[in-house]
């Protein structure tokens, strides 16, 4: 076969049905051609990179098991312990993360060219996003599902398990502002450099919003700061249903975080779309 | 079955300052194999874009197969093959084919895809390990995937071998006697000469010939026949050199005249005639190659251009 087709040959297409100029009996494929095989080769190719698996379920979990040891672990928290609280935090953090880096394949994939070869199918961009959006969350559920599992061979955190299911519902609904900062960033920062700074940023921005150390004990100006920064927000939330505590400000913070993510991504998208 | 495959009306396309298209139109029929001959820079892969609906004309309007562009896409009849149209590395070939087929309603099956285009054994390498010609085999069996009214190539044979030319020019042959329509981009000239039904040249975004292999070549053959008409004299007398028998081209730049005639002996009578008839001297008799008559077509767009500056 090689030997008659040399590189960069198509055989003749023999007619598919219906044949090439038919017009009237071409269809557009519904839903903006959104699919479950697109969906699937998405994941697994999400599953098979390296960095994505050490983000996602490495990570999360060595952090739990480390930060999960210090003293006090057993003291009271809201409904449950203090590796309770801990172990939300680090699910937060590594779904964050996992749904961050998700988000700024999208800019990634732009950089290659291959968001333009999509442009010569029918793929809606609108079905493309949601694609990435849905991988994102699933990326993210797996690493709140490895982080409970951790914590739960650990054996340290106690709390009811409706709060248990409850905050990782939570959890990976507040995910998805993450996803739409990676897209952001990914924008902002063409290539492979965005993971680059979402690592440390989200590091950084984690440790500001009290989901490695709790907020009460920083000084007063460090907590003044903390409150505008985009993880405090969504760890209050997510930490909501053990502790039963949510200020109004940590809810006006996660809404607040999240629009301003998904129209910075959408504003640098769709100036992107105007240029090419 | 009379709707054209593209037309193009009045189309132009500006990037700021810039005019990358000044007004192009264009019917190209179905079944026809057109080349789109150009220097680089003279707005062919920005027509292509168009014709794509990956970008909007500045003005004029593009249609194909009587639909918006984006509609042509999304109905699975127009596929391309770009420069710029990039893979991702770490999808098998196998997972890009089955990726792209998901996307139209109608599509070959992956398997067969993957065989039309040689590449059944590779299917399970990664993107990012296979060879440019493999890559530019995975892109020809993606655009072929919802077997397209109208195919668009942007240089498609870049880098191929000529004995893998020539196969490739043979398969996109046989495609177009079955009613599909190709548009390709080049800057060889032998090689729109040799596959195309129809040469479309193109300079500084605009049409300058537009006929078959053997028409343009025929402004190639012949001889041009070049003197000077001294200013002091008056104006050259264009359409007494136009009427004379065999000319088929005649330019007045400043004080050169250029009379080209395709016929055989004609240029003779031109000599003869603006030497004995008219103040022009300083006479030179030259015949053009191909590739010169390519350089004197878009280089003459370019002086008008000037001149209308």
């Amino acid at each position: 076969m090689s030997a008659m087709t040399p590189a960069g040959t198509p055989a003749a297409t023999p007619a598919a049905t219906p044949a090439a100029n038919d017009v009237p009996a071409r269809r557009v494929p519904p839903l903006g051609a959104f699919n479950v095989t697109l969906l699937r080769i998405e994941l697994f190719r999400m599953l098979r990179n390296r960095r994505t698996i050490v983000f996602t379920l490495v990570l999360p979990a060595a952090l739990l098991l480390t930060v999960g040891n210090q003293d006090g672990w057993d003291d009271k928290a809201g409904a449950g312990n203090v590796a309770a609280y801990i172990l939300i935090s680090m699910a937060l953090y590594g779904a964050a993360l996992t749904a961050a880096a998700t988000g700024s394949m999208v800019a990634m994939e732009r950089a290659l060219g291959w968001s333009r070869q999509l442009r010569l199918t029918p793929l809606h961009p609108i079905a493309y996003i949601l694609t990435k959006a849905l991988v994102a969350l699933c990326m993210g559920a797996l690493a709140i599902a490895m982080v409970n599992l951790v914590g739960v061979l650990q054996g340290r955190a106690v709390m009811p398990t409706g709060v248990w299911v409850g905050a990782a519902f939570v959890t990976l609904f507040c995910t998805m502002t993450f996803a739409a900062l990676g897209v952001f960033i990914g924008y902002l920062v063409p290539g492979e450099n965005a993971m680059q700074i979402l690592g440390p940023g989200l590091a950084l921005l984690s440790f500001l919003g009290g989901v490695f150390i709790p907020i009460d004990q920083y000084a007063e100006v460090v907590r003044q700061v903390a409150y505008w920064t985009p993880m405090y927000g969504v760890a209050e939330v997510a930490r909501s249903p053990l502790t039963h505590e949510l200020p109004w400000f940590a809810i006006v913070n996660a809404v607040g975080w999240f629009a301003v993510f998904v129209l910075g991504a959408a504003w640098r998208m769709s100036k992107d779309t105007a240029r090419v | 079955m009379t709707t054209p495959a593209v037309r193009l009306t009045g189309v132009t396309k500006d990037f700021g300052p810039v005019h990358a298209v000044r007004g192009i139109d264009l019917e190209l029929a179905q079944g026809e194999v057109v080349a789109f001959l150009g220097p680089n820079g003279a707005g062919k892969t920005t027509t292509i874009d168009m014709i794509l609906g990956l970008s909007q004309p500045t003005s004029g309007a593009a249609e194909v197969l009587g639909m918006a562009p984006r509609q042509a896409v999304a109905h699975g009849l127009v596929s391309a093959v770009m420069q710029t149209g990039g893979l991702i590395k770490d999808l098998t070939v196998r997972e890009t084919v089955e990726y792209t087929a998901s996307l139209f309603a109608d599509t070959l099956p992956v398997d067969r895809a993957l065989e039309n285009a040689g590449i059944t054994a590779i299917a399970d390498r990664k993107v990012g390990k296979c060879s440019g010609g493999e890559q530019q085999r995975l892109r020809f069996a993606m655009a072929l995937l919802p077997d397209p009214a109208l195919l668009l190539l942007d240089e498609p044979t870049t880098g191929m071998d000529v004995e893998g030319r020539r196969t490739f020019w043979s398969a996109i042959r046989q495609d177009a006697e079955k009613g599909r329509t190709v548009l390709f981009a080049t800057h060889y000239l032998e090689e729109a000469d040799q596959y195309a039904d129809r040469i479309v040249l193109i300079s500084q975004g605009r049409i300058v010939a537009d006929g078959s292999g053997a028409e343009i070549r025929a402004l190639a053959e012949g001889r041009t026949v070049r003197a000077t008409w001294p200013r002091e004299t008056g104006e050259p007398d264009h359409a007494a050199l136009a009427a004379l028998p065999g000319v088929d081209q005649v330019d007045v730049r400043g004080e050169q005249v250029l009379v080209h005639a395709a016929k055989q002996g004609a240029s003779d009578e031109v000599a003869r005639f603006l030497l004995t008839r008219t103040p022009a001297r300083d006479l030179e008799i030259t015949s053009k190659n191909l590739e010169e008559a390519f350089l004197s077509l878009t280089a003459g767009a370019e002086q008008t251009q000037e001149a209308t500056r």
